[in-house]
């Protein structure tokens, strides 16, 4: 591991990955503190960017963004009451009313120092578990894989909108609909192309991201007349006050940190939960670990309050890259668009990972230490003057996500067919946000699709067309229990909540 | 009448999953991987069944969570002319060029979103374009293709 831990040094320390990581987290701070467009937008965007650059720049540059826009979300929770990102709603709990008493500027630091500790403790975990996780994962056989795959679009489409499962389960076959498209891997036999020479290689991953997110949330920013730019309008005005933190609230993170960050690092590794139910969780937990007197001022301004969610979104970031880099199967939306982005690059992230790119797998893990060092020193003093740059006007603003979106498809293809199909497929996602179907689940699917029908494939031809792998091994077992419990557990829940 | 918007997207769906299926079973596969346990259509087949279940459920379970969207404050004007212009840019990319279709299209794009600062609106298409295509092309070494550029001599 100590030979590993180096190879992620020098990778990560060149002097072109270290300015990736200052470039992405700027970036991704920008884009997150725009409420309405999150971390998967700013990913997005920055894809056909990364396609210059080899695979371990490429993303250590989308880590940084990652992490910038989850730390930006975070600034428009606490100065604004305006989450930016979903993953910093429990956020805006403390560091709202904190704000609004004159200490925006602590709050800003109590939340810094929060999701830099919690994002390097939950580095530190990954440094740990990612390699043994990748060992144990060499065992996994396809039926187990398939299993997994059912787990983590079931988990997404569960976790991803309240109360909205089966759309979110008709995003999931979408999405795989949208995979199958092209030649079958194995035979060759083209699908769903309609003799159309331009899908013979199916549609391509950064296509479906871009229409999806990036050029979809532009459209659905125009069509219901929202202005993301008009917070940050107001953040330029507001008195930050002093950011130094005190003992007696030094003391009282040093207790918090710990804790959150073990939970933010253990649901950012279960697929499909993240940072949003991590963040909720620590609340939570924190309020009913605190003393009584510390309890009362929870939602006025607890230092508690805002640390442990901010802890636990960070640290549930690191954790999300666990299941991807060790199982080449992603936990969130998200590290669904990094998967793609690598599998775009020819790297299969997986167990191999580990030992066939080692010096991916560990910059990636170095870099993260470096992101979380980097927000710290650059954006926290600097976060009144990114306020101001992102005072530009709605009318640059769109149409400038609009050119990166149909530049980054025009760059990657060289053809008009590959715009036509990312403006339609645009128009309909636009058209499905309206009525709340959720999109994660969407991205998810379509990245899986492709492992999904062939570790089916191996396993239905390993037992001569019988469903029975289902159940013949405990883990495939195991896994697909955990699937139906997510299931009863979702429809509880909702039979609950309608009582 | 109140139309539930969900339930005729969830029926669209339902139709298209039919759709799906059926283009699924007319998939050709070899002789020989016909009665194999899995060819080329096992996978489109069973995300068919899937997409009729998922939102036949949708269709036959009752909506307590309706969304209602007010069609009126929805700005409907600009952004078919934004998906116009986004067309018109597909239409003209190979022809013309990346630099001066870009430009345009940005150009356009402020305009029609009721932005009038001509100045502002110059720098940010033109120039902008220029410098991005300059990283692209001069620094990344991603190839762009650009007619209007090679016929005035700025690119070889």
């Amino acid at each position: 591991m100590i030979e590993g831990i180096l190879i992620g040094l020098t990778t990560a320390f060149t002097f072109q990955n270290i300015l990736m990581v200052m470039v992405g987290c700027f970036f991704g701070t920008i884009i997150g503190m725009l409420p309405g467009l999150g971390p998967m937008t700013a990913i997005a965007l920055m894809i056909p960017i990364t396609y210059g650059f080899d695979p371990a720049t490429g993303l250590i540059l989308m880590a940084g963004v990652y992490y910038g826009a989850v730390f930006g979300g975070s600034t428009s929770s606490i100065l604004l009451n305006a989450p930016g990102v979903p993953g910093t709603v429990a956020t805006s709990f403390d560091g709202y009313p904190m704000a609004q008493q004159g200490k925006a500027g602590k709050a800003l630091a109590i939340a810094a120092w929060s999701s830099f500790a919690g994002g390097t403790l939950s580095a530190i975990y990954l440094l740990f578990m990612a390699p043994s996780l990748s060992k144990v994962s060499l065992s996994f056989r396809s039926p187990d894989y398939f299993a997994l795959m059912i787990l983590g679009l079931t988990a997404i489409a569960a976790f991803s909108s309240k109360g909205q499962f089966l759309k979110a389960m008709m995003m999931v076959v979408l999405g795989l609909m949208l995979a199958s498209v092209g030649q079958d891997s194995l035979s060759d036999i083209t699908r769903f192309t309609f003799n159309n020479m331009n899908l013979t290689d199916g549609i391509s991953f950064v296509l479906v991201v871009m229409a999806t997110f990036a050029m979809s949330e532009a459209l659905t920013i125009i069509l219901k007349r929202n202005d993301p730019t008009s917070a940050a309008k107001q953040v330029s005005l507001t008195e930050l006050g002093s950011i130094k933190i005190n003992k007696e609230e030094r003391t009282k993170m040093y207790k918090t940190i710990p804790r959150s960050s073990v939970i933010g690092f253990l649901i950012g590794v279960l697929p499909g939960a993240g940072a949003t139910i991590a963040s909720f969780l620590a609340y939570g937990m924190e309020r009913n670990v605190v003393s009584d007197e510390e309890k009362e001022k929870f939602g006025k301004g607890s230092v508690n309050g805002l640390s442990a969610p901010e802890t636990a979104n960070n640290a549930a970031c690191s954790g999300s890259f666990v299941p991807m880099l060790t199982l080449g199967i992603p936990g969130s939306g998200t590290t669904a668009v990094m998967l793609g982005a690598l599998l775009g690059f020819g790297v299969q992230p997986g167990p191999r990972l580990y030992m066939t790119n080692p010096e991916i797998f560990w910059s990636i893990i170095m870099s993260m230490y470096i992101g979380m060092v980097i927000l710290l020193i650059l954006n926290l003093p600097l976060i009144p003057y990114i306020a101001r740059i992102l005072a530009v006007p709605k009318n640059y603003l769109i149409p400038l996500i609009l050119f990166f979106s149909v530049t980054g498809i025009y760059v990657m293809s060289f053809n008009n067919f590959d715009i036509y199909l990312m403006i339609g497929i645009a128009v309909v996602a636009t058209f499905l946000r309206l009525y709340d179907f959720p999109m994660p689940p969407l991205i998810l699917a379509f990245v899986l699709g492709g492992l999904m029908e062939e570790n089916l494939r191996r396993s239905l031809l390993l037992s001569n067309g019988s469903w029975e792998f289902l159940w013949d091994r405990t883990l495939t077992t195991c896994i697909l229990a955990a699937t139906i419990l997510i299931v009863v557990w979702h429809i509880y829940k909702t039979f609950k909540n309608k009582n | 009448m109140n139309i539930n918007t969900t339930k005729i997207i969830s029926l669209l769906f339902f139709i298209f999953s039919a759709f799906y299926l059926y283009t699924a079973y007319q998939i050709q596969v070899f002789a020989f991987d016909e009665n194999a346990p899995f060819n080329a259509r096992t996978f489109p087949i069973y995300l068919g069944y899937a997409g009729l279940f998922f939102s036949g459920l949708k269709l036959i379970l009752p909506d307590p969570n309706t969304i209602k969207v007010d069609h009126k404050n929805l700005e409907y004007k600009k952004t078919g002319i934004l998906i116009l212009i986004a067309i018109i840019y597909g239409a003209t990319i190979l022809k013309v060029g990346y630099f001066l279709t870009t430009s345009l299209f940005l150009f356009a794009s402020y305009y029609f979103l009721g932005e009038r600062r001509w100045i502002l609106m110059f720098l940010l298409s033109f120039p902008f374009v220029a410098a991005f295509m300059y990283l692209l092309h001069g620094i990344l070494d991603i190839y762009l293709r650009d007619p209007f550029l090679q016929s005035i001599g700025v690119m070889g």
